[in-house]
């Protein structure tokens, strides 16, 4: 009887995948609706990511329906896991061109973006990354950054610390098995021989190896530096932060884009990130209305705190009703038209964000923004100027 | 003598039944590609099949015939992957033609893996078991690790290489840097495509018949069956060893190529440990030693996290459970008596009795 009932369970099992995919089959021809597609990580490693960028641009979207849509028509909005993988994320990107996907919000994280560009360039497909910062991702024509690219970022960070006169001797400690981290690093170092500081030790680490940073610390303060450069995430910051303190090494810390998410890390003495500075684009804690509003219209669905991921998300949306705006295409033409429409659109467009003011793009993709350097002050980002 | 027509006619239908199902998926998936009702997901996914396939009936070499556990099989991959990468990316500009360029990066992405198949088999093959098993799975990750710090590039006056980043290449203007540590290889000409994969598994599957089946590949066995008898009879352990586990890991270095040509962009990080189990579950679901199960293992599993998309959250959750189900209905002894007695054969032939039945009375 038992053999029966699990035979049985199983084949209606078997029944059930194969009528699903029946179900799952829709058409996108004679569109009343712009169909975008997100891709990112929602499950593993990454997974905090891009679980901010799908409720994020969620939260646009019904915005935009709400008020009306683009140009009155709807936006029909899906997000497809690529659990950080190259390959998963071609096979996300396949799933919603199935769907109907006519642009694609995507991807979060730089790998996958690489791998998918090729699949966008060979459809014509417009795709505008909210936070894939390689610069590689934007190669092609077609594709556009919310963020700022890693090397922008590199380079910003030295020519800040030199012309603030922060520090002469700079140390650095970088995620050699990380594209961003590498990424910012590099032009970083390539910068910092043009400017009035020396890079006296750069350690990295990698991902296998990222819970004890007693070794890179101890040669950090040895060299005496009087900075500690750390383009890295938040996660591994704290990590240093709490063994600098223990074995009494404070110099100045400076990140990226990536230390943003710090002042949320559970069990963190945040006492210990008092006087960190950072780059990065976006404060959940400014004060304007409209970030307010996205911080807690964005608490209520997720229930976390917003991050970067999320506000560039949040702003890709609105750049892509903006761009769909000033080129007046319409959902019933063929994708390469509403990309080749879009395209250069958004070299005319400007759009203030969540993530800065007055953005602008170059044909090549990337975003003009003015990075913004925070410090940390009783717990709060205050701004560094 | 009649036994004997039998048996050899048992083995070589067996083989025809694999590959003609190989020719009838193929030949099924171009008419649906031709006449347009495949979808893009199913179209992308079928090259994946073919090299996830090649990767299980490889591993099915060491594991199911050799009889070792190898945790290490990633590794392997990763090294075909990026020596074919490397090679095609290289030689992009100097040779034309896309057959001569792909079928040689495969040779050789296929020649250095087993090299590395027998540098590696010298060294750990006198373990075996779990010993064996750890010390492939930390090959896999030592693979893993070096390339994921190792930047190569290119200019007019050769090779460079470094460990730590790209500016100590110390390239000069013009020279291109190619593998760039953690960010792998990007930019290979994507030249796999499902009949070529389709070729190469076909090859790969009479590689690995033809050699079961050679006087090398009895002897293989026999070490599985019996060391110590084996060694009696005047059987070379160590040379039967390492001859299979080098072929297991040169064909493994063939599904490399195939990968790293499929998608643009290839990074160490993806062939982890994880991949090596995942490589073995396809070798266990489908049964140690049966290549066929092991290609229906592959291709079901490669399709079915894809095929779940529409589970939304509860994708890999479901994933599992399936996986758990399958696992048991493959190889729980209750399952494979009950299998057993309600076989479609056992069905065809209680009809085929109760038939003669009939005739005798009438």
């Amino acid at each position: 009887m038992k053999k029966r009932i699990f035979a049985l369970v199983i084949t209606l099992s078997f029944a059930m995948l194969s009528l699903a995919a029946c179900g799952t089959k829709e058409t996108a021809d004679g569109n009343e609706k712009f169909y975008i597609g997100g891709i990112g990580p929602i499950t593993g490693g990454a997974a905090v990511y891009g679980q901010h960028v799908k409720d994020a641009a969620a939260l646009a979207v019904k915005e935009i329906n709400d008020a009306g849509g683009i140009n009155g028509y709807m936006i029909e909005y899906r997000f497809e896991d690529d659990v950080h993988d190259p390959e998963k994320a071609v096979n996300a990107y396949n799933t919603l061109k199935d769907w109907g996907m006519q642009i694609l919000m995507g991807t979060v994280t730089s790998n996958p973006g690489n791998a998918v560009k090729e699949e966008t360039y060979a459809d014509n497909m417009f795709m505008l990354t909210p936070s894939g910062s390689a610069p590689e991702v934007i190669q092609y024509d077609n594709a556009f950054q919310v963020c700022f690219s890693d090397p922008n970022q590199g380079m910003a960070s030295a020519q800040y610390i030199a012309n603030k006169g922060l520090a002469t001797k700079v140390a650095a400690i970088y995620n050699s098995s990380d594209v961003y981290s590498t990424g910012i690093y590099e032009k970083f170092a390539e910068e910092a021989k043009n400017q009035n500081f020396d890079i006296v030790s750069a350690e990295a680490f990698t991902d296998d190896s990222d819970t004890d940073f007693m070794v890179q610390l101890q040669k950090a303060k040895d060299s005496g530096a009087e900075l500690l450069f750390l383009p890295i995430y938040y996660e591994e910051a704290t990590l240093i932060l709490t063994q600098a303190n223990a074995m009494d090494f404070k110099p100045i810390f400076f990140g990226c884009d990536g230390l943003d998410g710090i002042l949320g890390v559970d069990n963190f003495d945040l006492s210990l990130a008092e006087g960190v500075m950072l780059l990065t684009p976006f404060a959940a804690d400014a004060d304007d209305a409209k970030t307010q509003k996205f911080v807690e219209d964005f608490k209520a669905i997720n229930g976390d705190i917003p991050n970067q991921f999320g506000a560039d998300a949040y702003d890709a949306i609105y750049i892509i009703k903006a761009a769909i705006e000033k080129s007046g295409v319409t959902p019933d033409m063929s994708i390469s038209d509403i990309t080749d429409g879009m395209k250069e659109a958004m070299t005319q467009i400007t759009v203030d964000g969540l993530t800065g003011a007055g953005m602008t793009w170059e044909a090549t993709g990337e975003v003009n923004k003015a990075p913004m350097a925070v410090v940390i002050e009783d717990g709060q980002y205050v701004s560094a100027e | 003598m009649k036994t004997k027509i039998l048996n050899v006619n048992k083995s070589m239908g067996s083989n025809l039944i694999t590959i003609g199902m190989i020719v009838v998926a193929y030949t099924v998936c171009q008419t649906l590609i031709a006449t347009g009702s495949m979808t893009n997901l199913l179209k992308n996914l079928l090259v994946a099949m073919c090299y996830y396939s090649i990767m299980a009936i490889s591993l099915n070499l060491t594991v199911g015939i050799l009889g070792q556990l190898s945790l290490g099989h990633a590794g392997f991959v990763c090294i075909g992957a990026f020596v074919g990468a490397f090679f095609s990316k290289v030689t992009i500009s100097t040779i034309e033609n896309t057959f001569i360029r792909f079928s040689l990066a495969i040779l050789i992405g296929a020649l250095s893996a087993g090299l590395f198949g027998v540098i590696i088999g010298v060294v750990v093959l006198r373990l075996k078991g779990d010993y064996l098993a750890i010390v492939t799975l930390a090959f896999g990750e030592i693979v893993k690790n070096v390339i994921n710090v190792l930047y190569i590039g290119i200019d007019s006056k050769g090779v460079h290489f470094s460990m730590s980043d790209t500016a100590s290449l110390n390239l000069e203007e013009g020279g291109t840097v190619i593998v760039k540590g953690a960010q792998g290889i990007s930019g290979t000409p994507r030249n796999s495509t499902f009949t070529i994969g389709v070729i190469l598994l076909i090859l790969t599957y009479l590689i690995i018949v033809n050699f079961i089946n050679s006087r090398s590949g009895r002897a293989v066995m026999a070490i599985r069956d019996n060391k110590i008898a084996a060694e009696s009879v005047g059987i070379n352990i160590t040379k039967y060893k390492i001859l299979a586990f080098s072929l297991s890991a040169a064909l493994a270095g063939v599904a490399g190529v195939l990968y790293s040509h499929n998608i643009a962009t290839v990074q160490s990080t993806k062939f982890g440990y994880n991949m090596s189990i995942m490589i073995l579950v396809y070798v266990v679901l489908g049964g140690m030693g049966n290549l066929r199960g092991s290609i229906i293992a592959a291709v079901l599993l490669t399709f079915l996290p894809e095929y779940l998309r529409f589970m939304r959250d509860y994708r890999m959750l479901i994933y599992s459970i399936v996986l758990i189900a399958m696992m048991l209905f493959n190889w729980a002894p209750a399952c494979i008596n009950w299998r057993k007695n309600h076989s479609l054969k056992s069905y065809i032939n209680a009809v085929v009795r109760m038939f003669k039945k009939n005739k005798k009375e009438a």
